[in-house]
Parts: C-alpha cells; sequence; structure tokens
C-alpha cells in the first residue's frame, strides 16, 4: 500500500484514540468505585475504606491527567486531518460533541480539583458529592461519545442538503437502538476494566502477604463486581453483534469470516482468512452455528463478504482477528470471575495461589478487549466514515500533504510514548507502594510548633474530628 | 439563534483566554521561579483550577464545530502545524502537574516541560490570531494556503505579544494567590510586562497602519470602537495605583479587563464576519435544527448550572493558597 496522507491520518486517528481509549475506560469505572467507597466510609467509618479511596485516587489523578491531555487532541483532529467530514456532518456531531462539553468534561474537571486538593476545604458530604459528580461526568461523556459514533456507524435522523448532514430528528440520534445497546457495553467494559484492575491489585499485595485488611477489599469488591456484570456484558455484546448483523452486513460477514452466502450458515470458530483467494486456510467451523448465531435460526441464509462490491468491502483480517480476541479476553475474564468470587465466598482465595497470580495477572485483558473491540467496529465500518454515505477517502482534509501528516503522526507518537511511559511508570511505583505508603500527618498550619510526627492512622482518620480538622496525605516518594 | 451561539462563542472564547490564559502565564513565569518552594508555590496556586480552565477551550472548539462547522473545519485544517506545537505544548505541561512530585531525580524534565509547554502553547495561539486578523487565503470556503500559509511576520509578532499578555495575566494571578518571595517576584516582574504589552500594542498599530489592513479601515468608519482602547487605559491606570499600593486582589481584574477591551475590539472590528474578511456569522452558521437543539439544552439550562458550580469550586479554593495545603 502507498503511504499516503489518507494512510497516514487513519494511523494517526487510529493511534491516538487508541492511546486515549486506554485512560478513560480505566477512570470511568473507578470514578464510580471512588463514590461507592467514600460513602462506605462516610457510613460505617471504616478506616480501611479511606486508606483504600486515597490510594486508588492518586492512581486515578495519573490516569485522569492522561485521559484528559490525550482527549483535546481528537477534539481537534476532527477538524486538522477530516475537515471534509467536520464540514459534512459538522450540524450533527459538533452539537454532540459540545454536549458532551458542557455536561461531562466541565463536570469532570471542575470536582477533579476539589477531588484532590479540596479534603480539607469542604464538608464530608461535599467531598463526597464531588466524587459522584466526577463519576457522573465520565458517564455523561462515554453516553456522548457513544452517540456520536453510533450516528457515524448507523445514522439516523439526517438529511442531506448541499453536502451536508442536517438533522431533521434529534431523538432518533439520541434514542437510537444501536446506542443504547453500544452505551451499555462501552460501560460495562469501563466497569469491567475498574473492576479488573482494581483486583488483581489485591490479589498481588496478597501474594506479597501486605496490606491484607486493604487488598481483601480490593479483591472482594472487585471479583464479585466481575462476576456479575461479565455476564451482563456477553449478553449486551451479543445484542451489539445483532445491530452489526442488521445494519452492516458487510462487517459481520468480515468479522464471521465468511466470504460466500451460506444456509444454513457455519460459524467459523478460527482460521486465517485470505484475502487474495477470498477463502480462508485452516479453518475450524461449527456447522449451522453462524445461522443461529445471526438470525437465532437453524435455517436461514447468511451473506459473505463477496455480495458486496469489492469497493464497499471492510478489509477481513483486522475485523475477524480482533472480535475473536475480544470474545477470548472475555470468556477468560468470565472464567476467573467465577472461580474467584466463589473462592472468595468460601474463604479459601488466599490458600489459592495459582488462582491469585492468574487474577493478579489478568489486568490487561479488558483493556486488549476494549481495544480489540474497537478495532472490530471502527476498522468494521471501513471504507466508510459515515456508514454506506460518506467514504473515508472523501473525508479527509483535502490539501493535506503526506509531509505534514507524517510530522504530526511522528510527533504524536513521541510525545505520547514518552508520557506514556512515564505515566504507566509512575502508576506502577503507587501501585507497589501500596495504601499504607499513605500517611496522615497532623495538617501544618493548624500545630505549628508540632515537628511532623506519624500519626497511628486508625485511631486518626476514625474519628469525625480527624476529618474536619483536614489530615494531609503524603505518598512515600516525597 | 445565531446571534446567541456567536455570543457564548466569544463569551466562552475570552473565558478560555482570561482563565487558562492565567495558568499559562504561570506557566512561562515557572521558568524564572528561583527555587524548589517557589516553584511549588506557583504550581500550587493554579493546579486545583487548570483543567478546568483548559475545558474552556475544549468548549470553544466543539461549539465551534456545532455552532459553524464550515469554520472549524476551515480553521483547523489550516492551523494544521500551529494547533500540532499547541496540542504537544499542552500535552506535556499538563502531565507536569501529575509527574513532578512524583520523582525528584527526574523532576527537572517536568520542571522543563511544564516550562516549555506554556510558553509554545501560548505562542502558538497568539500566532494563529494573528494569522486570522491578518486574512486567511480562503477560495470557495475552503482554505487554499498550503503548509505555511498562516505563516508571517505580524503573525509571529502576536505569538510574542500573547506571551507578554498571558504572563502578566499569571504574575497578577500569583499576586492575588501566593505569599512572601513569589508574590514579590510577581510585583516586580507587573510593571515591565505591563509595559512591553503596551509597546506590542503600539507596533501592531503602527503595524496595521503601515500595512492598510482591512481592519483599520473598519475602525475609522466607525470612531465608537475606540470606546474598547478606552476602557483598556483606565484598566491600565487602574493597574498602576494597585501595583503601586500593592492591593494584591486589583490587579488580576484589571490585566483580565485589558484583555477583554483587546478581545471587544478584535471582535467588534471583525463583525459580521467569523473568519475575516471571508465567511460572515451567517453564512457560517449551522442549520437551525442544530443551533436549536444546542440551545434548548446545554444553552439554557446547563451553561448557567456550569457557571455556577465553576464559581463554586473556585471559591473553594479562594484566597491565598499556601503551598502545604498542597495534595501531594
Amino acid at each position: 500500500m502507498d503511504v499516503t496522507a489518507l494512510l497516514l491520518s487513519r494511523i494517526q486517528f487510529a493511534f491516538t484514540v487508541s492511546f486515549h481509549i486506554i485512560f478513560p475506560s480505566f477512570t470511568i469505572g473507578l470514578a464510580a468505585w471512588l463514590t461507592v467507597l467514600e460513602g462506605l466510609h462516610l457510613a460505617t467509618g471504616r478506616p480501611a475504606y479511606r486508606r483504600v479511596f486515597e490510594f486508588w485516587l492518586k492512581v486515578f489523578g495519573v490516569a485522569f491527567g492522561l485521559g484528559v491531555v490525550s482527549g483535546i487532541v481528537l477534539g481537534f483532529e476532527f477538524g486538522t486531518n477530516w475537515s471534509e467530514l467536520s464540514r459534512a456532518s459538522g450540524p450533527i456531531q459538533g452539537p454532540l460533541l459540545s454536549y458532551e462539553t458542557f455536561t461531562a468534561f466541565f463536570l469532570e474537571a471542575s470536582f477533579f480539583g476539589v477531588l484532590l486538593f479540596g479534603r480539607s476545604r469542604v464538608p464530608p458530604w461535599f467531598y463526597l458529592f464531588s466524587t459522584a459528580m466526577v463519576a457522573l461526568g465520565t458517564t455523561f461523556s462515554a453516553y456522548w461519545i457513544m452517540v456520536n459514533n453510533s450516528w457515524m456507524q448507523v445514522p439516523v435522523g439526517y438529511a442531506m442538503e448541499n453536502g451536508a448532514f442536517v438533522p431533521t430528528d434529534w431523538v432518533a440520534i439520541l434514542f437510537s437502538p444501536v446506542v443504547w445497546v453500544r452505551f451499555p457495553h462501552m460501560l460495562l467494559a469501563a466497569y469491567l476494566t475498574g473492576a479488573f484492575c482494581v483486583a488483581a491489585t489485591g490479589a498481588w499485595y496478597l501474594l506479597r502477604r501486605e496490606f491484607s485488611a486493604e487488598a481483601r477489599i480490593m479483591l472482594r469488591m472487585g471479583l464479585y463486581l466481575a462476576a456479575v456484570l461479565v455476564p451482563v456484558q456477553i449478553f449486551f455484546g451479543h445484542l451489539t453483534g445483532d445491530y452489526v448483523h442488521d445494519d452492516q452486513p458487510a462487517k459481520f460477514a468480515a468479522i464471521e469470516g465468511r466470504w460466500h452466502d451460506e444456509q444454513p450458515a457455519a460459524e467459523v470458530v478460527i482460521a486465517i482468512p485470505d484475502e487474495a483467494s477470498q477463502s480462508n486456510a485452516y479453518e475450524i467451523k461449527v456447522p449451522v452455528l453462524g445461522s443461529l448465531i445471526g438470525s437465532m435460526s437453524f435455517t436461514s441464509r447468511e451473506v459473505g463478504l463477496t455480495d458486496f462490491p469489492p469497493q464497499d468491502r471492510p478489509p477481513m483480517l483486522i475485523p475477524f482477528f480482533a472480535f475473536r480476541i475480544m470474545v477470548g479476553c472475555g470468556l477468560i475474564m468470565l472464567a476467573l470471575a467465577w472461580a474467584g468470587s466463589y473462592l472468595v465466598a468460601k474463604e479459601r482465595i488466599e490458600q489459592n495461589r495459582m488462582l491469585l497470580w492468574c487474577i493478579f495477572l489478568s489486568f490487561p485483558l479488558p483493556y486488549v478487549a476494549i481495544l480489540t473491540g474497537w478495532f472490530t467496529a471502527e476498522v468494521g465500518r471501513q471504507p466508510w466514515t459515515v456508514y454506506g454515505l460518506m467514504r473515508t477517502a472523501d473525508a479527509m482534509t483535502p490539501f493535506l500533504t503526506t509531509r505534514l501528516a507524517t510530522i504530526s503522526l511522528v510527533v504524536f507518537c513521541v510525545v505520547y510514548s514518552f508520557i506514556f511511559a512515564f505515566g504507566i511508570f509512575y502508576i506502577y511505583r503507587l501501585l507497589r507502594a501500596g495504601p499504607v505508603a499513605s500517611l496522615v500527618l497532623p495538617p501544618v498550619a493548624a500545630r505549628p510548633n508540632r515537628p511532623m510526627s506519624v500519626i497511628d492512622e486508625p485511631s486518626h482518620v476514625a474519628t469525625t474530628a480527624a476529618r474536619d480538622t483536614a489530615p494531609r496525605h503524603v505518598p512515600a516518594g516525597e | 439563534m445565531v446571534m446567541f451561539w456567536t455570543f457564548l462563542l466569544a463569551a466562552g472564547l475570552l473565558l478560555y483566554v482570561l482563565l487558562d490564559g492565567f495558568d499559562l502565564g504561570v506557566g512561562i513565569l515557572f521558568g524564572l521561579a528561583p527555587d524548589e518552594a517557589a516553584r511549588r508555590s506557583m504550581m500550587g496556586a493554579v493546579a486545583p483550577v487548570w483543567d478546568g480552565n483548559e475545558t474552556w477551550l475544549v468548549l470553544g472548539g466543539t461549539v465551534l464545530w456545532g455552532a459553524f462547522p464550515v469554520v472549524y473545519s476551515v480553521l483547523l485544517s489550516a492551523f494544521y502545524l500551529p494547533l500540532l506545537v499547541m496540542l504537544a505544548g499542552l500535552i506535556l505541561r499538563g502531565v507536569a502537574f501529575e509527574y513532578r512530585m512524583k520523582t525528584e531525580r527526574l523532576r527537572w524534565i517536568w520542571d522543563a516541560a511544564f516550562f516549555g509547554g506554556s510558553l509554545i502553547a501560548s505562542f502558538m495561539q497568539g500566532a494563529a490570531v494573528g494569522a486570522l486578523v491578518e486574512g486567511l487565503p480562503i477560495l470557495n470556503g475552503r482554505y487554499t494556503g498550503g503548509e505555511l500559509g498562516w505563516l508571517s511576520p505580524f503573525a509571529l509578532l502576536c505569538g510574542v505579544g500573547l506571551c507578554i499578555g498571558y504572563t502578566l495575566l499569571g504574575a497578577c494571578w500569583l499576586v492575588r494567590k501566593c505569599e512572601a518571595e513569589v508574590r514579590d517576584l510577581a510585583y516586580r516582574l507587573i510593571p515591565a510586562l505591563s509595559i512591553a504589552l503596551l509597546g506590542f500594542l503600539v507596533v501592531v498599530f503602527v503595524y496595521a497602519l503601515a500595512e492598510n489592513l482591512q481592519v483599520m479601515q473598519r475602525w475609522l468608519e466607525r470612531p465608537i470602537l475606540f470606546i474598547f482602547p478606552l476602557i483598556g487605559a483606565a484598566a491600565t491606570l487602574v493597574l498602576a495605583y494597585s501595583v503601586r499600593h500593592r492591593r494584591d486582589g486589583a490587579p488580576f481584574f484589571m490585566v483580565a479587563l485589558i484583555f477583554a477591551a483587546a478581545f471587544g475590539t478584535l471582535a467588534i472590528s471583525f463583525w459580521p464576519y467569523i473568519i475575516p474578511f471571508s465567511i460572515t456569522i451567517y453564512e457560517a452558521a449551522a442549520p437551525h435544527a442544530s443551533l436549536a437543539f444546542m440551545f434548548w439544552g446545554e444553552g439554557l439550562f446547563v451553561f448557567p448550572l456550569l457557571l455556577v458550580y465553576t464559581a463554586v469550586t473556585y471559591s473553594v479554593f479562594r484566597g491565598k493558597a499556601s503551598a502545604t495545603s498542597h495534595h501531594y
């Protein structure tokens, strides 16, 4: 393939958006969990909840910062690289994104400041409220993004006027059935990411025989949540597949690895699709299952990719493999969540070091699943940007040169690699240090004549008075 | 509807310039901080609010896309390189807030990133505005200037000018929020920065006259516009008075007023053009269905609510920010 401004722009968008999604998918779930923890602490007064909260808040801070700075880029990229798309779809996509700014970004950003710096300046209920507002903001953000992307996948409620998409029915756009399948799918994915990261950290501490009180809270809450949510997620995944089957048959054929029409259709479990010969090598198939999954029938005819003219076909390789990796990750997470929850309930998990190791090492799974899920959705939409209406090639800034596109791609790769490497390293150090490193010191200003001494934390935090006199938190690294 | 969104866009951009202006300015001043205590104090003065401030930029971008998609499409593609550099700068300075306290040995990297990122982002914003004022080559509603069509001595001059302006705003913020050493440093810098800013404005004026830019003709046609420079001049006098008498609260609002006056001057001289002098707000506006959808939700309800809680969070962090109240 020639290296063109178009290809470079696609790589750049894929790279920047993939980089970005890692952080929100973690912080959406974590924000909700922090709200629960803060609520539990206020309700029960158990200091361990507060320690877990403070610990994860620090991790949240780094991840949230990376999400914010990488997200700003995306708001501009539509204009810089995809000016024809932004001109044509602006009347629909622009208002949706502006709603995200108004309802989500400001909520997150304003109350995030309170979360990090305001503990000593606001009453406990307001602090809990701020935590909830950050969580609400992240959720709104996910909703608007999913509305936006779902409109590009299955455009509804528009009319074409002078080459632009003019909105005719906002209700249809906001409450499109596709949105209400894909938004829960994304939200659940984010909650599962948070759950697995928390559970993995808990497992890690138990393996190291450290911070056992906090580790048990993390492991128990993470695994229980995952045990409930993974099956729900698989159900919403199936519904997502249904909309692809009905609205984007070419993408569905690519995901299924089906080159030609079949009746009844078999399900390709694994194979190596070959675009040149339009067939699969090393294929393992289950007869009839393809019809069952696609149409809930034993006899239905399912379309193959070759039904579509070559210029309207998505590439098969990426959607085919990305989808299978996503499903594989989901199944492993299901097994871990159920086995882990069972042993936690039986209070035998700490003896089963093998399973603890598996849970510890499982934290990349939700990220891999989210990324491959998005690869499936986005690459499968090709060659369209707005499905069936606007081709990716026509969406690009017409005068963008290969040189300019190369420069920006290199700059983003360098800057992102740099901040990502440090970000991951700092998060790793925070996690390794663990919750106990967060010492609670008396506020310096309140006790000017006393040397800063480490107060025995449980007795200090357990009292409401301690909350009101605003303890100060200092990580060990300072 | 078109008028409403024009005003909201203008208000959003002005708020961005004022709010992120001061924290970018603090970032530039950060390069002059004598020691770690001063650096920490400067960082602490903006750390709780910078994220919200930067969100106004995103608001500007998304409202522009939603309400004036043609302008979004033309300007962002025209300013490909300046935006790239600005975004890189904003990213590096943004992560510095979280990263610098996580390390001691490599803290200098993030200190450099905070200073350099703030400086380069400010410069690029100024350069883009300068290029916009000078006029971009546009044919049939599409930019035709090529990779460096925006680049000109005037644009670069405006880049420098905005850096000076932001630094002044930042110095005034530090006067408000900090004590002792940092406050004194800021007070020492304000006169020089103010004079530099005035000098810059004079140079811009002379340059505009010399080049006979279209903006100047509009000014001579409508003398009433001179009200804005007069407001700016009055604010400058109060600024001088408050600096001389060390009124910590006042300078920031005076410089903000100068900025607002300059912004008003700019906006009125373009009216009704949104890209001077080729696309008007009416030509660029999105269909009524888009503007109305935005108006009945975010415009009428969410926006006032947002102003309220932004004010609430600012009031949580009101008063002097002591270095010890820092989270880390």
